[in-house]
């Protein structure tokens, strides 16, 4: 099964990134979880993100337009990150998600994948 | 009412009669979901009434009672169709057992629990939930499974064991030390997930409840070892499990940082608890039934040697995780041997055992990574040493031994 590992960070958690006292842990930390998930042969895909305020939120409502600065909605957390990763069951990605750094401050939510939506010729 | 010393007297006693009186029903109806339903309305009130208005006298007839009264007034005010066993429970009456006529069947249902018909993931959640009456999102908490599949689990194992017609009786004398060895299997589970994890501490959902998972390990542990004296492997248990506990208050400093056992400061370990730990492990080794848990508890008290004399008897250690090793192979005690073995003095043969791991069976599995830093360390091999450190960082999930985890990486000292 794939599932989906959704990394959601305080603004605190954010900010640590440019705090040179802080971010060579937050970083390491990081690092070291990736790379556990690559070395135990889980990972299929996954990335990064910049800070929430590098955003921008297009919507389009009765026909208008709408761009705003920075992510919508307003929460105290943001995404910050995620992964997809191949494991037998949701038991084995709630481990996954238990490990990420971030959980002690933010969450993880682990969300399976929606297998191909059939094409046209099937 | 709850406190994070753990349940308070009033509680426990709730539990215990809760326990005592779906285990005693569990058997009479053969049907452990319908004796937990009867009982759930009665055992939530006794939870909020025992510890603010006192413990009644006779705690197993009062809950009992009140689960008569409750299903009686159910019965009135909705005529709905009552199961067989919410019938038989409402025409007992007149055999109401006084409380210390009621068998012990707690033991009996925690065989069952642990039944080979059931899959091993539900052995100890079952056990939680049937012998101490946990609610299921704690558990799903602790054992870090969704609530509503950890829900499912439970309540499809209990339709299992009443559709499979799982046999509620005692089993026999010849099956009785595999069946047994499933139930210690089971509560030593859930201790070690309780050391593991910082999920001590868990705040409890709707019900309020609030537990720790090594204190219920623990008195499971207890109530196993005390039903059953002649079994040495469930004291074996209870004092491997003791020793383990008895530490903790030293396992991490006052800034919340994890202390390695050897460095631990051994005033702080709990010296009553130690003697418990070294009372259980003697009465296990008059019974001459040699077992993992009796030499894993022996391995433990070994260790809790240095609280006396100071040092840690390494070469006696790498002995018994040897002896370990030998008759009960596992990759958890092939790492402790591999350490002991180092410490004792051969880190090269320390390294050979755990270069012998399969790679797949470690992939995932933290103490081998900190073992493999550790031992590469010793060899002058820093950076094998610290790739395996990283990857150890990366697999763990409690913050506090991934702030040291970062400070060995940061200083190349695993003490100081």
């Amino acid at each position: 099964m794939q599932y989906m590992l959704i990394y959601r960070e305080t603004q605190q958690a954010f900010d640590v990134r440019n705090d040179p006292a802080n971010a060579p842990a937050y970083w390491g930390a990081w690092k070291a979880y990736i790379g556990a998930l690559s070395g135990a042969g889980v990972m299929v895909s996954g990335n990064g993100l910049q800070p929430p305020e590098t955003a921008t939120t297009v919507r389009v409502r009765q026909d208008k337009r709408e761009v705003q600065d920075g992510p919508f909605p307003d929460t105290r957390e943001h995404l910050g990150g995620y992964v997809v990763i191949e494991v037998p069951s949701l038991d084995d990605a709630l481990t996954w998600a238990a490990r990420s750094p971030n959980v002690t401050t933010g969450s993880t939510e682990v969300r399976p994948v929606l297998p191909p939506l059939p094409g046209p010729q099937d | 009412m709850h406190s994070p010393a753990g349940w308070d007297a009033a509680e426990r006693a709730a539990r215990e009669s809760y326990g005592r009186l779906v285990a005693w029903l569990a058997f009479r109806w053969r049907d452990l979901a319908g004796a937990e339903d009867a009982l759930s309305e009665a055992f939530l009130a006794a939870l909020t009434r025992w510890p603010r208005d006192g413990v009644p006298e006779v705690p197993d007839a009062r809950l009992l009672a009140a689960a008569r009264n409750n299903l009686r007034q159910r019965a009135r005010r909705v005529r709905v169709e009552q199961s067989p066993a919410v019938q038989a429970l409402l025409q007992d009456e007149a055999e109401v057992p006084a409380a210390a006529e009621i068998p012990d069947h707690r033991l009996n249902l925690m065989l069952v629990c642990a039944h080979s018909a059931l899959p091993q993931r539900v052995h100890a959640p079952l056990m939680l939930q049937a012998v101490l009456g946990l609610d299921a999102k704690d558990i799903a908490g602790a054992f870090l499974a969704s609530p509503s599949a950890m829900a499912q689990r439970l309540v499809r194992a209990k339709a299992k064991l009443r559709d499979a017609a799982v046999r509620y009786e005692v089993p026999e004398a010849r099956e009785r030390p595999a069946r047994m060895s499933a139930v210690l299997d089971a509560i030593y589970g859930a201790y070690g997930i309780g050391t593991n994890v910082a999920v001590n501490g868990l705040d409890g959902g709707a019900g309020g409840t609030w537990f720790e998972l090594t204190r219920e390990a623990l008195f499971l542990g207890a109530l196993v070892a005390h039903l059953l004296p002649d079994n040495a492997e469930a004291s074996g248990l209870l004092a491997l499990m003791r020793h383990c506990e008895a530490r903790r208050p030293a396992q991490f400093d006052a800034g919340g940082r994890f202390v390695p056992l050897v460095q631990q400061d051994t005033t702080l370990w709990d010296r009553a608890l130690m003697a418990a730990a070294e009372a259980a492990l003697l009465q296990a080794a008059g019974l001459r039934q040699p077992g993992h848990f009796q030499l894993e508890a022996a391995i433990q008290s070994a260790h809790s040697q240095r609280a006396f004399t100071g040092h840690t008897p390494w070469p006696a250690i790498a002995a018994l995780y040897a002896a370990l090793v030998e008759h009960f192979p596992s990759t958890g005690a092939l790492i402790g041997c591999a350490v002991a073995r180092a410490e004792a003095g051969d880190n090269a043969g320390g390294l050979r055992m755990l270069g012998a791991l399969a790679s797949d069976e470690v992939a995932g599995y933290q103490p081998y990574w900190i073992a493999l830093a550790y031992l590469s360390g010793r060899n002058g091999q820093g950076d094998a040493s610290r790739r395996a450190l990283e990857r150890a960082l990366g697999l763990t999930a409690d913050e506090r031994i991934r702030r040291y985890l970062q400070t060995v990486a940061a200083t190349g000292r695993w003490i100081w």
